[in-house]
């Protein structure tokens, strides 16, 4: 079993990174792209035979605990079998 | 007019019944939301500063070299040549708690853009660090990620912004457990004729906005710097800033090239409570009046109230008051480097600060209700708060074997080792300037371009402050100046961080009172004027204030730009002397005395009673002489004796690069824990060729005072003899070992 | 001879450099936008250290696309010297001119201090200056200097006399081979991470690294 989780700043906290790259993006001549927010991705690998929503549980907890800020920073989590 | 707000309403923004009375009868009817955000931002204790105002007056502020003191975004002083240098220190103490990398790094960006914003470039950066035990059993884990965290975003910012932090200081104290100290000082040069001030003139002239967009950060911020944590602090989360730095760079540069242009008038930064600070503050200063329409600001999210942008405390933002028809210059400028500059509003005569949104007016507030007419308070004050007790336990003259391990405790202590694992995060070295950097006595960089050198030390000892708030900042500020000495720099000017708890309590108000008159006298003792600071209060936790910490930063001249002696022996056979000698001024009670220092502290585990006994005129005698001494180029090494005394200051002069030792001899008719220990101030150590020492002595005796010969340098080894007979002896590489990787050590602890 | 110092976005070494060039090493220098395809007729091309573009996605990433970077890489195919020290180095790197990568420091800080660094080969025009062997010390500051590479490009790197500097004795960021900077295969291109600007000045505690610019100013003289 495997768990993704997705960690991004707030959308209502700046996110210096994704404007830089936005505006690199524009003057690139990619002129459709209207923001670019960047993030974290992580792959945790769980032991088999896990129920699904316990493992799910414990993940938020580990984002919520460890891999997120939570002052400046939300996630999100996807289970995969 | 729209919507008007209840007292309700202002009691949650933190005004008090007597002062929303006051904002209603100044305008004759209710203010509305808009207003009252304004009203408590600029009222706060961070922006009036009500409590301390009536006892700042106290500080000597002017001086031959001070060409802009107190009131504008950083002081001024005349360094020669044509040149000024600008500086200023500030808190960020409460955001570093929430979300210490971020809290921290905009502590940074904060002071820089204040630099700035005067006209001149940063040069230089340090840091006043102070946080809670490492190893405390509850709180332990929290505070070194709270150190971690402050220190790498102290990094981010500085080092990404090209400014090298060039020293500082790191303290650790029960009392910061819940409330770290963040105190960041930067300084600034420039030609003394390009000196910008934060003031709006010319009736008509466009108001411009540059720099970052306006989001939701950190609304009510200043609010926050000035309310004690409660266990909803949690809750207050949301608002920390995110700090950029490399927009912040450009910033700096695209400021610097309009300001060149000759059409910029009056330039202020957007800090704490952003727009609305600085649209008030620079139509006061300039006795003229700020209308602007909030559409024009440059929003990052949508759907923002006049309220959040008002208050918003987005980060990266100036406000500049430009020449009518020369604004394309200006943009011109902030176009080059990818910003946005925008005219939001204009000058008017009317005195007011006038905010519409697309035409409709949210609020309209004479200027001088938020600045010179913000509630001035008188609060009452008893005698300063104090936990010690006066008298400790007799303490039994310990045995060589305890001395050599009390020292090594000594060196290996959170407060007293190397902070090498801090400052190496730090980029000392961008610019190439940089004589003196992190972990010496005072931070020395040349000026290429006036071909003089600035000297800068950073200071607080809240361990003397908590025992005799009076004596104590006189001994801070002692100590700041002696540290100029060593490197051969006469102080010229100060900034102070005043870090206390609730001025309402009558005993931290008279802590309050007491260090800043003890301030007072020792500044106008050694002519250094305090050129602006920062106050700030409300530093405590569920009730619980923090040890009185004030902080001062003093800056000194060095006509030379070649490096100055470091605080290492370079050579074995050298003489040492003791400058000042070995108790100066045959300090009274010094059992009671010695219950201030750090050996108290850590070896004994309590302190008590009150700071080291300090002589104003001896101390300044040392001084002079120790920097004619150094700037004859008599000594190859002098540091400064403070925390741990002696024996401390005698082991970190071995540890240089080539781990030099000495054999110390001292003479004394005291037990040796205290000739050794006590942290008597007007003292420094100084290594000597021998056919120097007779001038170094001769410069002494001029300026009477002590300079006994307490030893020799010597190859590898520490070696302590007392009244003849040796006390101990120890391998610098083993007491070096101990000093130099302690800090990781307990970083590491997991 | 004439040496032109790129300025991105967000550099903070330029004006070292071009004071080290200018006031240490008493050549001219000029100061070359980012935005700006004209090098000015200059001999070698110096991009500096500093934090371009904040460094945000990737260090050096947004920079290789700046207008000057098309110039510089004509320059650079035309066998002319160009040399990247720090975020310069990671800038040469991301656009091509270099292979490999720069990785976060083994310790995950900043580091900032001054290290001992070899010089590895003699035989290029950045180090013909130095003496076999040598040592020099140069300050190092960056967060992302570990240099890394696959095995089979290190054997290259190294069986064709392309490792320039390596640090001599302790390995500060966890680079592989201790490899501080290389060459490009043509040996025209250098990157490495020690900042040689900030050793050209007597009051800095250092000039060793004023021997590599010496070496570009002695490639430049031919031989007779």
């Amino acid at each position: 079993m495997k768990a993704i989780v997705r960690v991004a700043l707030k959308k209502t906290v700046l996110d210096p990174q994704g404007r830089t790259i936005s505006a690199a993006l524009n003057s690139q001549g990619y002129a459709a792209v209207r923001d670019v927010r960047q993030g974290k991705y992580f792959e945790i690998d769980l032991a088999d035979g896990l129920d699904r929503a316990a493992a799910g549980a414990q993940v938020h907890k580990i984002a919520s605990d460890v891999l997120a800020n939570p002052v400046i920073e939300e996630f999100a989590v996807e289970i995969r079998d | 007019m729209i919507a008007e707000v209840s007292e309700s309403a202002a009691l949650e923004h933190g005004l008090t019944r007597e002062e929303y009375a006051r904002v209603s009868e100044r305008l004759g009817r209710a203010p509305t939301l808009t207003e009252l955000g304004i009203v408590s931002v600029m009222w706060s204790e961070h922006c009036s500063y009500k409590s301390s105002r009536r006892h700042l007056k106290k500080l000597p502020t002017r001086g031959e070299r001070i060409l802009v003191g107190p009131g504008e975004n950083a002081g001024i002083v005349d360094i020669g040549g044509g040149w000024a240098a600008a500086f200023k220190i500030e808190s960020h103490n409460h955001p570093s708690y929430i979300e210490p990398f971020q809290g921290a790094a905009t502590g940074v960006g904060g002071i820089l853009r204040d630099i700035f914003t005067m006209g001149a470039r940063p040069v230089a950066v340090m840091d006043a660090l102070r946080f809670g035990p490492l190893d405390a059993p509850r709180t332990g884990m929290r505070n070194r990620h709270i150190l971690k965290g402050v220190v790498g975003g102290i990094a981010h910012y500085g080092n990404c912004f090209g400014v090298p932090t060039v020293g500082g200081e790191c303290v650790f104290a029960d009392s910061y457990s819940g409330n770290p100290l963040v105190n960041a000082f930067a300084l600034g040069v420039f030609a003394k004729d390009s000196i910008f001030l934060g003031s709006a003139k010319g009736v008509g002239n466009p108001v411009i906005y540059v720099g970052a967009k306006t989001g939701r950060d950190g609304i009510q911020g200043a609010s926050m710097a000035s309310a004690e944590f409660d266990e909803n602090s949690a809750a207050k989360r949301p608002n920390v800033q995110v700090g950029d730095p490399f927009l912040e760079k450009l910033l700096l540069e695209a400021c610097l090239e309009a300001m060149a242009t000759g059409a910029v008038l009056g330039i202020q930064d957007m800090g704490a409570a952003g727009l609305t600070c600085s649209t008030a503050e620079m139509g006061g200063r300039g006795g003229v009046g700020i209308e602007i329409d909030l559409k024009h600001v440059p929003q990052r999210e949508k759907g923002m109230t006049p309220y959040e942008i008002m208050l918003s405390e987005s980060q990266e933002r100036m406000l500049l008051v430009a020449e009518r028809g020369r604004e394309r210059e200006v943009f011109a400028a902030f176009e080059k480097w990818g910003l946005d500059a925008v005219e939001i509003g204009a000058v008017t005569d009317d005195g007011n600060l006038t905010v519409k949104n697309h035409g409709e007016v949210v609020a309209l507030l004479e200027n001088s209700l938020l600045t010179d007419d913000a509630p001035l308070y008188d609060r009452p004050y008893t005698t300063p708060l104090r936990a010690a007790p006066l008298d400790g336990p007799q303490v039994s003259a310990p045995a060589g074997g305890e001395l050599r391990a009390a020292l090594t405790k000594l060196l290996a202590s959170p407060d007293l080792c190397s902070k090498r694992w801090i400052w190496e995060q730090y980029d000392y070295q961008v610019r190439t300037n940089t004589t003196a950097g992190p972990g010496g006595d005072a931070a020395v960089i040349r000026l290429k371009e006036a071909g003089i050198s600035l000297a800068m030390s950073l200071d607080g000892n809240a361990r003397y402050c908590s025992l005799d708030p009076r004596l104590g900042t006189k001994l801070l500020v002692a100590e700041c100046c002696r540290n100029l000495a060593v490197v051969g720099a006469k102080p010229i000017g100060a900034t102070n961080n005043l870090n206390f708890g609730n001025p309402e309590k009558p005993e931290i108000m008279a802590q309050i009172v007491e260090s800043i008159e003890g301030m007072a006298e020792a500044c106008a003792h050694f002519e250094t004027p305090i050129t602006g600071g920062n106050v700030s209060l409300y530093n405590e936790t569920l009730g619980e204030s923090i040890d009185p910490t004030p902080v001062m930063g003093v800056v000194g001249i060095v006509e030379r730009v070649d490096p100055p002696p470091g605080a290492w022996f370079l050579k074995a056979g050298r003489k040492l002397i003791l400058l000042g000698g070995l108790l100066p001024g045959g300090d009274d009670r010094v059992e009671r005395r010695f219950g201030s220092g750090e050996y108290a502290k850590t070896v004994l585990g309590r302190t008590w009673g009150l700071p080291p006994a300090l002589d104003l005129d001896y101390e300044s005698a040392v001084q002079a002489a120790v920097r004619e001494i150094v700037r004859a180029g008599l000594v190859e090494s002098a540091h400064d004796l403070s925390a741990g005394g002696l024996a401390v200051a005698l082991a970190e002069c071995c540890f240089g690069p080539g781990k030099v030792g000495a054999r110390l001899a001292v003479e004394t008719g005291r037990p040796a824990h205290v000739a050794l220990f006590h942290e008597a101030p007007s003292r420094v150590l100084a290594a000597a060729p021998a056919d120097a020492a007779a001038a170094v002595l001769g410069i002494a005796q001029r300026h009477g005072i002590e300079a006994p010969v307490v030893g020799e340098t010597i190859a590898d080894e520490l070696v302590v003899e007392i009244n003849g007979s040796e006390a101990f002896r120890a391998p610098v590489a083993e007491l070096y070992a101990a000093w130099d990787t302690a800090l990781e050590r307990m970083l590491e602890a997991s | 001879m004439k040496f032109g110092v790129v300025i991105f976005p967000g550099s903070n070494c330029d004006h070292d450099a071009v004071y080290a060039l200018s006031r240490n090493l008493s050549q001219e220098v000029v100061e070359i936008w980012h935005r700006s395809e004209d090098l000015c007729g200059v001999d070698v091309v110096f991009l500096p250290g500093g934090f371009s573009y904040g460094d945000y996605l990737r260090c050096g990433a947004i920079a290789r696309f700046s207008p000057v970077m098309r110039s510089v890489k004509r320059f650079a195919a035309s066998g002319r010297p160009v040399m990247g020290v720090c975020n310069g180095f990671q800038i040469l790197l991301e656009a091509g001119l270099l292979p490999g990568a720069l990785m976060r420091n083994r310790n995950l800080r900043f580091i900032c201090k001054t290290v001992r660094l070899s010089v590895a080969t003699i035989d290029s025009p950045f180090t013909n200056r130095c003496r076999p062997g040598s040592v020099l010390a140069a300050p190092i500051a960056h967060g992302e200097g570990c240099y890394f590479a696959g095995g089979d490009l290190l054997d290259r790197l190294e069986s064709e006399d392309r490792v320039a500097f390596r640090y001599a004795g302790e390995n500060p960021n966890g680079s592989a081979r201790s490899i501080a900077g290389i060459l490009n295969e043509g040996r025209n291109v250098l990157g490495m991470m020690p900042h040689p600007e900030r050793a050209c000045d007597p009051a800095m505690g250092s000039t060793d690294g004023l021997t590599v610019f010496q070496s570009l100013v002695a490639a430049a003289v031919p031989v007779l």
